[in-house]
Parts: C-alpha cells; structure tokens; sequence
C-alpha cells in the first residue's frame, strides 16, 4: 500500500504549477474585476497545452485509462491520477482561468468520452462548451423540456440552456435535450451546435459571486438546425440503456472537480499559513486541544483537505484500474466540495481585514469555491448517489 | 511474574521440546494456516531454542547482555505506484481476523457486562498466534519487513468486533511492536520469547495521567537516575488491563532525554494498580497505576541508555487509536444502513427521508476520511518515511470524526440507540476515548 504520487507524475505537476503561478496568478486579480473580458494570456498557454494533450481529450476530463499500456492484471497509474494532479496544481494558480482554457472543456470531456471516431476527428480541435441546465431544471437533469425533432438530414431544437461555461467563448456547444418528452430520461440526447447558428440567441452572461474570468451564458434555441450527423452516441431511444450514456461523463469528471476544489484549497490554506507565519507555530505534536485557537483550525483544515485530496486520488486510481468508482466519485466531490468551501472562508476569517481586502487573493478563493459545491452535482445530490449506493435505494423510494 | 518466571523455567528444561511446540502451533495456527506457512526452516527451530535457553529473569528484572541496538525489522521497499490495495497476505489475515470478528462481536454485550474478556475470546484469540507476524525470522518469528499497515489493519479489523475486546487483546501485541520497534538486544532476548509462548504474559503500554488538557510530551510522572537505577513517581490512568499485566511500558520525563519510556514489572515495590472504571472500554479492565518511588534497573530503559524516539512512539500509538476509531465506525455505519432500511416511520423505512439518508452518507464520507489518512500514515512509517505530520492529521480526524459518527449512530436509532440492548450507545461511550487515550496500542 502506498499513498504517495508517484515520481512520475512530477513533470505533469511542475509544468501545471509553472502555469499557475507565472500565467494564472498574476492576472488572477484582474480578470476577476474585469468580468466578461477574454483573458487574451490563455491563447497562448492554450496552444502549448494543445501540444500536449493531442489526442487526448483535454484538461478537465478527457484522457482515460485507455493510454496506460501497463499490462492486465498489474496495478495502474494512468490517464485520471494525471488529470486530477494536473488540474489541482493548475486551480491551484486560478479556478477561473482554468475553466476558461480554450478547449479544454467539459465538452470536450463529452465528446472524448462519447462521440464516434468520425465526429472525434471533426470536432478534435474545437473549443466545446456543455449546455444541460434549464431555467426550470439544474440538478434533476432527467427534467430537461429542450426539444429536438428530426426533419430529414437535421434535428430542430427549440428551448433555453443556462449556466452554460464558455457558452459564448466556445467554438460548439453539447446541447441536451429530449427527442420525446414523453418518454423519460433515455430519449435523451446530447448534439455538437456551432455557436452563433441561425436560430440561436445569446441572451445573457451572468455577472456571478466567483470564478467571473470563465464566462457562463444563457442561450435560446429557437428552430436551430443541427446536422443529424452531430448528435453523440446512438441516434435511437433505448429504454433500457435510458440515461446512463449521457450520465457517463460525470462519473468521469467528478474527481476532476474535486481536484479544482483542491487546487483552491491548497493555494488558500497555504497563503494563510504564509500570513500566519510569526504568528503560529505547527509542530504537528501538541495535541490539538493545547495549541491556539488558531492554530487548531489550521491543523483541521490540513486535515480535511488532506482526506479530500486522497479521496480524489482514490477515484482516479480506481478509474485507472477500471474499477467501478461511482461511489468514490460523489464522495471524493461532496468531501472536497464541502471542505473547501469552508476551508476558505475560514482563511479568510484567520487573516482578518487582510484576508477580506482586494489586496490578498483569500477572499476570492472563497468566492470561487462556492461553485465547486454546486456545479457537477450539488453537495446534496452526491449525498443522494452515496446514500442511495449504501442503502441500496432507487431514486423513486430515496427521492 | 512468578508465574512467568517458572513457565520460563520450564523451558529452560526442554528447550527443544518447547521449540518444536512453538513450531506446531504456528503451522497449526489460523494464521499460520491461511498463509499456508510451510517455509518455517530448521534455522528457526535453531533459533528457538536459542531463545528459549535465554530467557530469565531476575526478581527486578535487569536486563542482562548487550544493551546494544536490538534487532529492527527491514522497511519496507519504497514503492513509486500509488496503491490502495492490501497484499495477499495482508488479504489472507484480513480475512481470518473478519472471522474472529464476527466472534466478539456476538458476545460484545455481554463482555461489557461482564467487564471482563471471556476465556474462549482470549482462547481464540490466543490461536491466531498474531505474535508471529511481529517477529522476525531470525528471532522466531514469520516475517522479515515491518508492515505498519498490517498492524493497522489488524487493529482495524479486531475493532470492527468489538473496539474494547480489540483495545485489550493488542495491548500485549503493541508492547511486542514497541519492543522490536526500539528495544536493545538484551531486552528483545529477554521479552520476545514471552510473546510468542503458547500461553503469552499481558503487557500493556501506560502513557496517559489524570491531568486536564494532558499531553504526552508534557508528563508529571519522572524518572531520576540514582546510580545504576531509576526512581520512578507519578501516576497512570486508563490503562488497559494493568492488573493482570505482567509488566507495563511506562511513560516518564527524565531530565536529560525528556519523556522515555520504562520497563516495569507489575508487581515491583511501590507500585499500586488500582480499577479505573470509565465511560467505556470496560471490558479492557482500565486502570490506575500509582508510582510511588518505584526502582527499576537502568537497563530497563527502553532502548537502553540511548533511549528512544518518545516523539514517533507517541505516533505509533496515536496510529493505533486510529485504526481503532476506523474500525468501530465501519462498524456503526454497517449497523444503521439495515437499521434505517428496516425501522418504518410515517408508513416507509425511515432511509427514505433525505434527512437520515443523507446522516449515513455523511458518516461514510468522513470514516473513508479517517481510514485514508490512517492508510497514509501506516504507509509512509513502514517505508521508513517521516511521518509525523501524516500521524498528527489522521489523529486529528479520526478524534473529530469517529465521536460524530458515533453520535449520529446513537441519533438514528432514536430512542432505541440510548438503550442498552442496542450496541450504538456501547461505540459512544467506547469511542469517546479515540481523542483521548494514548494508551495500550503502538503499531
């Protein structure tokens, strides 16, 4: 047993932190001011990590186990522990930022995940935004009321999608909607739309609490024509398959955003420390009850970030080693999600006025780690996937 | 230690006879069977009958012989692949402690009732010959490399029967690991070949002291050398099984090498054990150790003159309690889940409610918190890594998180869990003890 990153991992992290903190940090403040400007500096960074990443499918979800060659049978570390590693020490520089990396999106999570080899091929290089949520439906995402109907070589869609990431920077958007919307969740399908279609109308971009450098729009659809041959996965309604194709993407990604949680909270904790220096003192022997107020907070949130960092590695290994990691996935998120978010505001309260100014990051760390809660699956609806995993309970008896 | 005393002296009659006696047993124990353990060489017969010829003891048990650095287990191979899973044999062993698990805890109740361990538990327990997988080859035992996380893991596991049962049937185990961890040679030549007797002396580990806001690095109990001995003074409590312990590991301030730890019989002057009964743990018989101007030999030092690493020995033990506090977690949450799912409110299981559902998620996240961070640290002492922050942050979690789970264990059961036919209110009252106690276990 051996819960230490492996060496191997040291050149992914050492390039993300370099990002972090001679591309991210220093414009970290200014964008987040300047809401709803294009951090132009990404292009750049953008092109180096296109480099890298050929052929997989991007920063936040795309490379899987599939690249490890290790042969059957042996312990892996692959394609999911390198993503979370790379995306905390990118997050570790700016949450924002990263979610705002040209093609680096949870789009391009979707279509790595599930596109056919031909739709791969043709969207490979583009920026793909995801579109699911609703005015009249976030977490329940079986609820969506957009509607797309075939008419011969195209499907018409016709509804409204917010708190689309990137939805007016990205190149195509992943739209959900319903083929029938009698039928339930696996008449459900997910179609590639190049942004600025006819029949498309960017209505807004939200002015948000944190993460105002990524940009998050809402758009209507109204008698959009997407080409057929655009939709992901199985054009047909299985109702036995129902949900689970669509649903795929986030068991993959949920570790990947516990691990910008943990970006955020190891820049806070460790910017607090700085803070604090001459005035704690961590021996890590006193017990905690002898120590300061202080502190004992500080070695508690230590503590808690730690558990959400390796239960985040947990669900990577566990994907790498093609096991089942459901379960591990909603914990690693709820565990990180949770912490983190109390973890900065408490770094914010430790360092006082500092810690509350424009003049440290702190206080909007706190603010950027709200969303990590939310989006993905709300802390509650991870306690529902683990409650329901433990109770052995389906979503019509634990509701 | 009369008792010892004239067991060792049998021995000494038939050294060889004892030898082969102590290899039947391993190949006849459980362990020793679930390992299929057939690799035991004529070395060790060999070697066995060194060690039995060794033992004795003197009334105030000096340690003769070298006080030398004693024996150290290898480390283990660093290894650069993250890995959660268990080995083989840590699988196999695994396994067989589920068995006798499942065993304390059908008679948990009634142990805490008695407020004694039953025969057949010690007999049971006795069998499993865990001693083995302690030892080195070359000192009788099976294994070569250290493994914190088996340690860990059998505590882990022994808990998720029963945490006091666990408490009280390690103590004598954790003082073998303390022994081989920092003993001098003289000391491991006289004590190992105890723990590895058919019928094994007790031996607990005596670090706590009735002070509020106590630390171990902060003691009242001293000890002072006058010439070739040292005086201890001070006093212990809730030390597990003091009465009926053949000798304890003391923890005392020496004015030079601040806290070390001491070897002392139970029965040498000026020592007082008197019953401590407290909230839990009743069955590992708690107790209170009075010192009062108590004289033992220099060489009872542990580690001799030298003395010890008192820092990483409090992480062993704090590691120790970690493994407890995981393992009666798992077992409220294996509890309230058909609990929950059975007891009907309002026409349907109360699980349905996102209230209680969401309690039982809750306890899941933070003991798989608990069981990591206890993982990390096992993993890195056993490859010879510092692990002192690792211990430090498990121990912090496991004290805040398994008194949550526990209370919310109580909480779910209602009324129910404040009564005593239920076990929850039992892992209350026992685990309240995590944050505090530092004795009895060292992995």
């Amino acid at each position: 047993m051996n819960l230490e990153i492996p060496k191997k991992y040291n050149g992914v992290k050492n390039a993300a932190l370099m990002a972090a903190k001679t591309v991210f940090r220093p414009i970290s403040r200014k964008y987040d001011v300047e809401e709803h400007a294009y951090p132009k500096e990404l292009d750049l960074l953008a092109a180096g990590l296109n480099g890298l990443n050929d052929g997989s499918g991007g920063a936040i979800g795309g490379a899987s186990s599939k690249s490890d060659d290790s042969p059957e049978g042996t312990v892996r570390n692959g394609g999911n522990m390198a993503n979370c590693i790379n995306i905390q020490a990118m997050c570790y520089g700016d949450v924002g930022l990263l979610l705002t990396i040209p093609r680096q999106g949870l789009g391009n999570a979707a279509i790595s995940a599930v596109a056919n080899t031909e739709q791969k091929e043709r969207f490979n290089k583009l920026w793909a935004a995801m579109a699911i949520t609703e005015p009249g439906c976030g977490s329940d995402s079986s609820a969506i009321t957009t509607t797309a109907r075939k008419e011969g070589d195209y499907y018409v869609l016709n509804g409204e999608k917010i708190f689309i990431t990137c939805g007016e920077r990205a190149d195509v958007i992943v739209v959900w909607a319903t083929l029938d919307k009698s039928i339930g969740k696996s008449a459900i399908k997910s179609f590639v739309v190049e942004n600025n279609s006819p029949g498309m109308d960017l209505i807004r971009v939200e002015k948000k609490l944190g993460i105002r450098a990524s940009d998050t729009a809402a758009i209507v659809f109204t008698d959009c024509k997407v080409p057929a041959a655009n939709l992901l996965g199985s054009p047909d309604i299985d109702i036995k398959k129902g949900f689970g194709g669509v649903m795929e993407t986030f068991d993959n990604t949920r570790p990947f955003v516990a691990s910008m949680a943990n970006g955020v909270a190891e820049a806070a904790l460790e910017r607090t420390k700085e803070i604090l220096a001459d005035q704690v003192n961590l021996d890590y022997q006193t017990p905690i009850n002898n120590v300061k107020a202080a502190e004992a907070e500080l070695y508690r949130m230590e503590a808690e970030h730690e558990a959400a960092r390796l239960l985040t590695l947990r669900a990577a290994w566990m994907a790498d080693n093609r096991k089942p990691n459901s379960l591990e996935a909603s914990i690693c998120k709820a565990k990180a999600g949770r912490i983190t978010t109390a973890l900065t505001l408490k770094c914010v309260e430790l360092c006082g006025s500092l810690g509350y100014s424009y003049k440290e990051l702190l206080e909007k760390w706190s603010r950027d780690s709200k969303i990590l809660d939310i989006f993905e699956g709300t802390q509650q609806i991870q306690q529902l996937i683990i409650a329901r995993r433990l109770l052995k309970k389906s979503s019509t008896e634990l509701k | 230690m009369k008792d010892t005393k004239n067991k060792n002296r049998n021995k000494q009659t038939d050294p060889l006879a004892t030898s082969f006696g102590l290899l039947n047993q391993v190949l006849d124990s459980k362990i020793g069977k679930a390992l299929n353990l057939r690799k035991l060489s004529e070395q060790l017969v060999y070697q066995g009958t060194v060690n039995g010829m060794k033992v004795a003891g003197g009334a105030s048990r000096i340690f003769k012989g070298s006080g030398k650095k004693g024996e150290r287990l290898d480390t283990q191979q660093p290894t650069d692949l993250f890995d959660l899973n268990y080995n083989d044999e840590q699988q196999m062993i695994r396994d067989t402690l589920l068995q006798f698990a499942t065993q304390m805890r059908t008679v948990a109740q009634e142990t805490d009732d008695n407020m004694t361990i039953s025969e057949e538990i010690w007999n049971g327990f006795n069998e499993l010959q865990l001693a083995y997988m302690q030892v080195p080859e070359s000192m009788g035992g099976m294994i070569k490399e250290r493994s914190t996380v088996t340690q860990m893991m059998m505590v882990e596991t022994l808990a998720y029967g029963d945490l006091g049962q666990a408490l009280a049937l390690f103590s004598r185990h954790s003082v073998l690991n303390a022994i081989m961890q920092w003993g001098t040679q003289a000391q491991q030549e006289e004590l190992v070949p105890i723990f590895l007797s058919e019928t094994p002396e007790l031996a607990t580990i005596a670090v706590n002291e009735p002070n509020p806001l106590f630390s171990p690095f902060d003691l009242q109990t001293t000890a002072f050398r006058e010439g070739d001995k040292f005086i201890l003074k001070g006093k212990k409590n809730i030390v597990p099984l003091a009465a009926k312990s053949a000798f304890f590991l003391v923890a005392a301030k020496t004015p030079d090498k601040g806290p070390q730890l001491f070897i002392v019989d139970r029965n040498t002057a000026g020592i007082t054990v008197s019953t401590d009964r407290a909230m839990g743990l009743s069955c590992a018989e708690l107790a209170e150790i009075e010192l009062n101007n108590v004289e033992v030999d220099a060489s009872a030092q542990l580690g001799g003159d030298e003395g010890i690493k008192y820092n990483e020995f409090v992480n062993y033990c704090k590691l120790g309690w970690c493994a407890l506090a995981v393992g009666c977690a798992q077992s409220i949450l294996d509890y309230v889940i058909p609990y929950c799912n059975e007891r009907q409110a309002f026409g349907e299981p109360i699980s349905h409610r996102q209230s209680v559902a969401f309690m039982i998620a809750d306890i899941k996240i933070e003991l798989d918190s608990m069981r990591i961070l206890t993982q990390r640290a096992a993993a890195k002492a056993e490859q010879g890594l510092d692990f002192e922050r690792e211990a430090y942050l498990a121990h912090v979690m496991c004290s805040d998180k398994s008194m949550q789970i526990a209370s919310n264990g109580v909480q779910l059961l209602g009324g129910h869990g404040f009564i005593r036919d239920y076990p929850v209110e039992r892992w209350y009252r026992d685990l309240r003890a995590a944050s505090i106690a530092y004795n009895g276990l060292h992995l």
